[in-house]
């Protein structure tokens, strides 16, 4: 909830004690970083927009999380946040990204062609093919803190990139706020409408405020390539298809992420990003590639064996219902993509993925016949 | 602590700006100081001009959206209370919540006293719309808990089967809760929860703080229907007033249990005095003495609630200003409730129904929550007094009903004015 420039000078004269959230019952990334000293460091900061500590954790502090699902619990309101509040996120980037230190680099690479193989995975088994990402626009505040007036621009700024798309990525706009309903029943059979989110990790944070205004979904004519403006981040660039060929919608989605960022870029409005944290989004958990790339495979057998989570683990992959996240898989079919963001590019993940889908297929055929897979257990990646 | 006072953050200079790189360009929303500050009131944040800022409330049906003219907006955009709360803090509840088409919800929020006084621009005609007329430049808000002063009052328990009133206040000096800070809610906590323990006799009674509570205790004040959740409704949660929960939030009641206080939740304080049957008069003398005691027992420590002649009791929702007070009962009313003429009967008594689980609930069988209508403009006495000869009147109703006679719509009290 964004308040006033000066609630915060306001709350300064309450000790950092007395402000100082409750987190004794509180299991997330956010509540295992803070201390009091940090809080008393950082207490009269601001980023240069006006985003406070308070702000940042808000959604933490209002969230407590769950014995075992692991939430991050902060926020970011624009780009400095991860500079001015470094002393609570660097460590919560670091537990949350793999031990990724405030001094490591990361590596962007959206060239396609680096990634080998991938238009082979066995459509018998992986039923559609997806890969999606974030990205931020320099110089505006993120969905916590966005104002109705900059948000209003991100969404002028981002009908006019994607309405200059042309051939295989010309499209249309479709805004939340003035849809008709055929419109909004078309994207729903389609799979592709989102909603005013419920989730509360969400709404705490303040990205709910002024909902359907400035939000809107743009999708080529194909049905392959689609955007979503300003629901938890700026921008989500999704490309996907039915089937099994990673690597054309790998191919998709370089290709169509840089001509909208060439159009972004024409009027000096680039993409958030820097050399340590890669491209700069809401959660800090999408920092890096902030990339998902992932399939809905077919994995009856090797769900129920013993190995699976172990296997997922070596392969650096997670698995997820095919509602998304927080979702149960049903009748074998499961969502696989690649659980790293940061520190790795995004080919190398999107290969993690190729690779490991393709490895559990044939592990799958190995159970269906009455094998075993114990000697093709992956080593650790 | 009394006082009051606007500090006007005027952006004059920027609005100069503004108007000179073309303030209608969307895409240009000037930035002003990209250096780095800290513990600064400046911000850097891209601004825009106020029209680009103004909600679209096309779809919105709140007193709110009703009022909230381009040329207010922009008149009040840049100001903000002592503790920095903003216009737009006040409204958000309303721009996420476009309404209802039948039920008219106020949409907008105070955070502080003084958000009455920065912001009365939109806050007048939203007071007036809702109050029945009632101007706050220049009328007065009588208040009156002289509980001696009410008639009758213990009604027919073959009808009616509990009574209750309640109220709320907030303590002076500290922020509502859509912008109290943490440690200023769990002053609240403790200003109240200390004067609360200085009640005696009949009012005797024990805190239970919502993070300390055992298991249960929990499920004592559930069975018990005192316990109240985490708001759930997007009215609530989007004005901020859920944020840290639940700390600094608790109930405490009287261990006779007819005597209740709510921390922290819609309001700083909210008050209850209930009891099975139809002993309306006790209920609200219990009612007046609690409150006064409640008092009292703040005073003595250099508290005070926030009052003033113009508004009354000050409280977080205008829906809420004046008494605060929602004076009711439980009322089984078979034959009555079945009359087309009931809600016109209902209307011109200034009484308004819900269903027996509160605001936004269906009526179980034919047993109503009966309660007054309004709030602002008429003194608490005054209000319960029209509880009291409004149930008398329907209990009339119903045993004429059932004896086969026939019923008259009463003439319609006056509202204010």
């Amino acid at each position: 909830m964004p308040f006033g420039n000066t609630h915060n000078n306001y709350k300064l004269k309450f000790s950092a004690e007395d402000e100082y959230p409750d987190l004794s019952k509180h299991n997330n990334h956010m509540a295992k970083a803070l201390t009091l000293d940090i809080y008393k460091k950082l207490r009269d900061k601001q980023t240069p927009s006006g985003f406070t500590l308070d702000d940042v954790i808000q959604t933490g502090v209002d969230n407590p999380g769950h014995p075992f699902i692991m939430t991050v619990g902060c926020v970011a309101g624009d780009e400095e946040t991860y500079e001015v509040f470094k002393d609570l996120l660097d460590p919560v980037i670091q537990d949350r990204h793999g031990g990724y230190k405030p001094t490591d680099k990361h590596k962007t690479d959206l060239n396609f062609e680096n990634l080998k193989g991938g238009d082979d995975l066995d459509p018998k088994y992986v039923l559609s093919s997806r890969v999606r990402t974030g990205r931020s626009i320099i110089g505006y505040t993120l969905p916590p803190h966005c104002s109705r007036g900059e948000r209003r621009a991100i969404e002028k700024m981002s009908i006019e990139a994607l309405s200059s798309l042309d051939g295989e990525f010309k499209g249309k706009y479709y805004p939340l706020k003035d849809m008709s309903d055929k419109e909004q029943q078309q994207l729903i059979d389609d799979h592709f409408l989102f909603d005013k989110p419920v989730s509360p990790l969400l709404l705490a944070s303040g990205m709910g405020r002024d909902w359907p205004d400035a939000r809107g979904i743009w999708h080529n004519d194909n049905k392959t390539f689609l955007v979503w403006v300003n629901e938890e981040d700026h921008l989500r660039v999704i490309a996907m298809e039915k089937g099994g060929n990673m690597k054309e919608v790998f191919r998709r989605f370089c290709v169509g992420l840089q001509k909208i960022e060439a159009v972004f870029k024409k009027h000096n409005h680039g993409f958030m990003w820097n050399e340590h944290l890669g491209y700069v989004l809401t959660c800090p958990s999408n920092l890096g590639t902030g990339l998902r790339g992932g399939v809905h495979v077919k994995l009856p057998n090797l769900s129920k064996h013993a190995k699976f989570e172990e296997v997922l683990n070596r392969l650096r992959l997670q698995k997820r219902g095919t509602g998304g996240v927080d979702t149960a898989a049903e009748g074998g079919v499961f969502d696989i993509s690649n659980a790293d963001r940061l520190g790795f590019s995004e080919v190398e993940q999107v290969q993690m993925v190729v690779d490991g889908v393709k490895l559990m297929i044939e592990m799958e055929k190995k159970l269906e016949k009455g094998g075993s897979i114990d000697d093709m257990v992956p080593a650790q990646k | 602590m009394a006082s009051t006072f606007t500090r006007v953050l005027s952006r004059k200079k920027t609005v100069g700006i503004l108007s000179l790189v073309g303030a209608g360009s969307l895409m240009t929303g000037y930035l002003i100081n990209k250096d780095k500050v800290h513990a600064s009131a400046q911000s850097s944040r891209r601004r825009y001009p106020a029209s680009a800022e103004y909600p679209d409330l096309r779809k919105h049906n709140n007193c709110m959206a009703s009022h909230l003219t381009p040329a207010i907006y922009a008149e009040l955009i840049d100001k903000a209370t002592p503790n920095g709360f903003t216009l737009d803090q006040c409204i958000q509840t309303g721009v996420d919540n476009p309404g209802h088409p039948f039920i008219k919800t106020v949409g907008m929020v105070a955070g502080d006293e003084e958000s009455y006084q920065v912001f009365a621009e939109l806050f007048n005609p939203v007071i007036k719309e809702r109050h029945n007329g009632y101007d706050p430049q220049i009328m007065r808000h009588p208040t009156d808990l002289d509980a001696s002063k009410i008639r009758s009052g213990v009604f027919d328990e073959r009808y009616v089967l509990s009574s209750r009133v309640r109220t709320g206040r907030s303590i002076r000096g500290l922020a509502l809760p859509p912008a109290c800070t943490r440690a200023e809610r769990r002053e609240v906590e403790r200003v109240v929860a200390d004067a609360l323990s200085g009640l005696k006799e009949d009012l005797l009674g024990r805190y239970y703080s919502l993070t300390e509570m055992t298991e249960k205790e929990q499920q004592q004040l559930i069975d018990d229907h005192f316990l109240f959740d985490k708001p759930v409704s997007p009215l609530l949660t989007c004005s901020g007033m859920a944020r840290d929960w639940p700390d600094a939030r608790g109930i405490w009641h009287n261990n006779e249990k007819t005597f209740l206080v709510w921390v922290n939740e819609e309001d700083h304080t909210r008050v209850i005095s209930m009891e099975k049957g139809g002993n309306m008069k006790r209920v609200f003398e219990r009612f007046c003495k609690g409150l006064k005691e409640v008092e009292r027992l703040i005073k003595e420590k250099g508290w005070e609630f926030m009052w003033n002649e113009r508004l009354g009791y000050v409280l977080t929702c205008p829906s809420n200003l004046g008494t605060g007070l929602r004076a009711g009962v439980h009322i089984s009313l078979p034959r009555l409730s079945k009359d087309p003429r009931f809600p016109k009967i209902l209307d011109n008594l200034r009484l308004q129904k819900r269903g027996t689980g509160g605001v936004d609930t269906a009526a179980v069988g034919s047993t109503f929550d009966i309660s007054n209508l309004d709030r602002l403009g008429k003194s608490e006495v005054e209000l319960v007094q029209t509880v009291i000869d409004g149930v008398n009147y329907l209990v009339e109703c119903e045993k004429r009903l059932e004896k086969g006679q026939d019923i008259k719509i009463p003439p319609p009290l006056s509202q204010i004015k």
